[in-house]
């Protein structure tokens, strides 16, 4: 047995995590709960519903405001999620992890803060085909404010990002780049360091949506070398309305604040205003204190795993995915790169994805179905849309066989 | 009711019939109405075409486009229905399966129409269901924006 047997399905504690996650062991429509919709949101372990129910229940308070006790222990349980935050994705410094409400608030910060101030006509934003709507509108917002344009670098049939042509784009008019670490619809694994090393070869500063990498993944922020990196809690196993903006402190120390409001500021007076220091400098109002805390509650449950070991679980178990997959008649794989996180889009015959998804809905299997937020991507391949699995580290190989005859069963009813 | 059953009061053999091969599918050169629907969740995407005549009556109608099963069935049965109506009775019908589609009661002239029944148990796909019905009425009033199911 190798070692990707190994850690697929016997052995390892990623293969026993999945009585953590009390979602899981439900029925729907009368089926075991097949749950392969993780790139869409994850599942959370009990330890992530505790901590959030625990500060509800006992330390709910403002945080970074009150003297009393609640205040206090509100504010050390926020604080101490940051730090576990920042020494997830390695950051440098504590100051560097700006607290969001999720990846999408991450990049348009970036788009407003950082662009806005320092862009106009003649300059460009660099982006791929392969982009989450998140990661496309944000720049064209920014552009049409500023007048700049926005470049898209191409993508091969494989869904791969075109080396070459993109580092031809990498002109002296790109202002910065902005690309996803994994896709969400195609699940490819861009080769960042290679990326990252050619921008900063002519200067342009980066910026990865890792939405769909840091839940699959060990992530080093400082290895990588990108100036920014933005993440949700939710792919991750904590709760939604919660995210982080890293950025490289020289940057974000330059950039003006993104919302003004309470906490963002050391004195107000009608005068003039001096903002608070970093992160909080871009943390305006009170924050989702309740969900940060489950956030940091998902960064240790992860790490007591280790990344490490969920990517060797996961890896195994999407290639065990693929193989299967290949097997059921009619079924085209879409998305087939040479470095693929646990996410394989496809089509069945020419049954529409939203058919399809229904169906394996009444056998208990979650799947997403359409355009998965990539129009783009999707009017790039030909296609309306796709169904797509995802996996976490939660899935095992019983998930793949009762999505694979699910999928027998759907061919049956489109005859 | 078993799951294998509800699944194929979704899908019976008349919805993917006319899924498989829509009826009046195609453009008109010279429609005097006309409207595009498109539903963002899902990507389902058509376009009604309909001569209307002097004396308000649908002369011609069809319909083109991309979807699941649930909307091209859904236009196609559309057209098969509302041709040679008069725009007056189109409206009404219009109503009739929304309202028995969102609601579950209105009577249908179109027998054929209650097909599109199954679809009530599947709340995210009644929009699927209703597209081409949300296009009919923009077309009919005219409008020049797209339908949405929004």
């Amino acid at each position: 047995m190798n070692r990707a047997q190994q850690s697929s399905d016997f052995g390892s504690a990623v293969a026993r995590c999945r009585k953590d996650f009390p979602a899981l062991g439900q029925k729907v429509n009368g089926h075991t709960l097949t749950y392969l919709d993780s790139a869409a949101s994850a599942q959370q372990p009990s330890a992530v519903i505790d901590s959030v129910a625990r500060y509800q229940r006992e330390d709910h308070a403002n945080v970074h405001r009150g003297v009393h006790t609640l205040s206090a222990r509100a504010t050390e349980a926020y604080e101490a999620a940051r730090d576990k935050l920042c020494n997830f994705i390695n950051a440098a410094s504590r100051s560097e992890i700006v607290l969001t409400s999720g990846t999408t608030e991450s990049v348009n910060l970036v788009a407003q803060s950082f662009c806005r101030p320092r862009i106009g006509p003649g300059d460009q934003i660099l982006i791929t085909h392969l982009e989450h709507h998140s990661n496309i509108v944000p720049w064209q917002i920014v552009c049409e404010q500023t007048g700049a344009e926005l470049v898209v670098a191409p993508i091969d049939d494989a869904g791969q990002v075109e080396l070459e042509p993109m580092f031809e784009l990498m002109t002296q008019s790109v202002r910065l780049l902005s690309l996803g670490h994994v896709s969400n619809a195609l699940g490819t694994i861009n080769p960042l360091r290679q990326i990252i090393d050619q921008a900063q070869k002519r200067e342009i500063p980066v910026l990865v949506d890792g939405a769909q990498g840091v839940p699959h993944m060990v992530v080093d922020v400082q290895q990588l070398g990108c100036d920014f990196y933005a993440f949700s809690g939710h792919k991750m196993c904590g709760p939604t309305g919660t995210g982080v903006l890293y950025g490289r402190e020289s940057l974000l120390d330059e950039m003006p604040p993104y919302q003004g409001g309470g906490d963002m500021i050391l004195e107000v007076s009608f005068d003039g205003t001096v903002y608070n220091d970093l992160p909080y400098k871009f943390e305006a109002g009170t924050p989702n204190i309740s969900g940060v805390i489950g956030h940091g509650a998902a960064v240790d449950y992860l790490q007591a795993l280790g990344m490490q070991n969920i990517q060797d679980h996961e890896m195994a178990l999407h290639a065990y995915m693929v193989s299967e997959l290949v097997k059921v008649d009619g079924i085209r794989l879409i998305g087939t790169a040479e470095k693929q996180a646990s996410v394989q889009s496809f089509m069945l015959d020419d049954i529409h994805p939203h058919d399809l998804g229904t169906i394996l809905d009444q056998q208990g299997v979650a799947i997403r179905t359409g355009h998965h937020c990539a129009m783009p991507l999707m009017q790039r391949l030909g296609l309306p849309g796709t169904a797509r699995a995802s996996l976490g580290l939660y899935n095992n190989r019983g998930d793949i066989d009762r999505l694979t005859a699910a999928l027998e069963k759907t061919r049956q009813i489109f005859g | 009711m078993t799951q294998n059953a509800e699944l194929q009061d979704l899908y019976q053999e008349l919805i993917l019939d006319h899924a498989r091969s829509p009826r009046n599918f195609g453009r008109l050169n010279n429609p005097t109405h006309a409207a595009e629907g498109i539903n963002p969740l899902c990507g389902d995407k058509l376009k009604l075409y309909l001569t209307i005549d002097s004396d308000q009556r649908v002369n011609e109608i069809c319909f083109e486009g991309s979807g699941c099963a649930i909307s091209m069935a859904s236009a196609s049965l559309l057209t098969e229905t509302v041709s040679s109506l008069s725009v007056t009775e189109a409206e009404a019908v219009i109503k009739s399966v929304t309202t028995r589609l969102t609601h579950g009661s209105a009577v249908i002239q179109n027998e054929k129409l209650y097909a599109l029944d199954g679809v009530r148990k599947y709340p995210m796909r009644v929009k699927c269901a209703t597209l081409a019905w949300h296009a009919l009425r923009a077309a009919l009033g005219n409008h020049h924006t797209p339908a949405t199911t929004e």
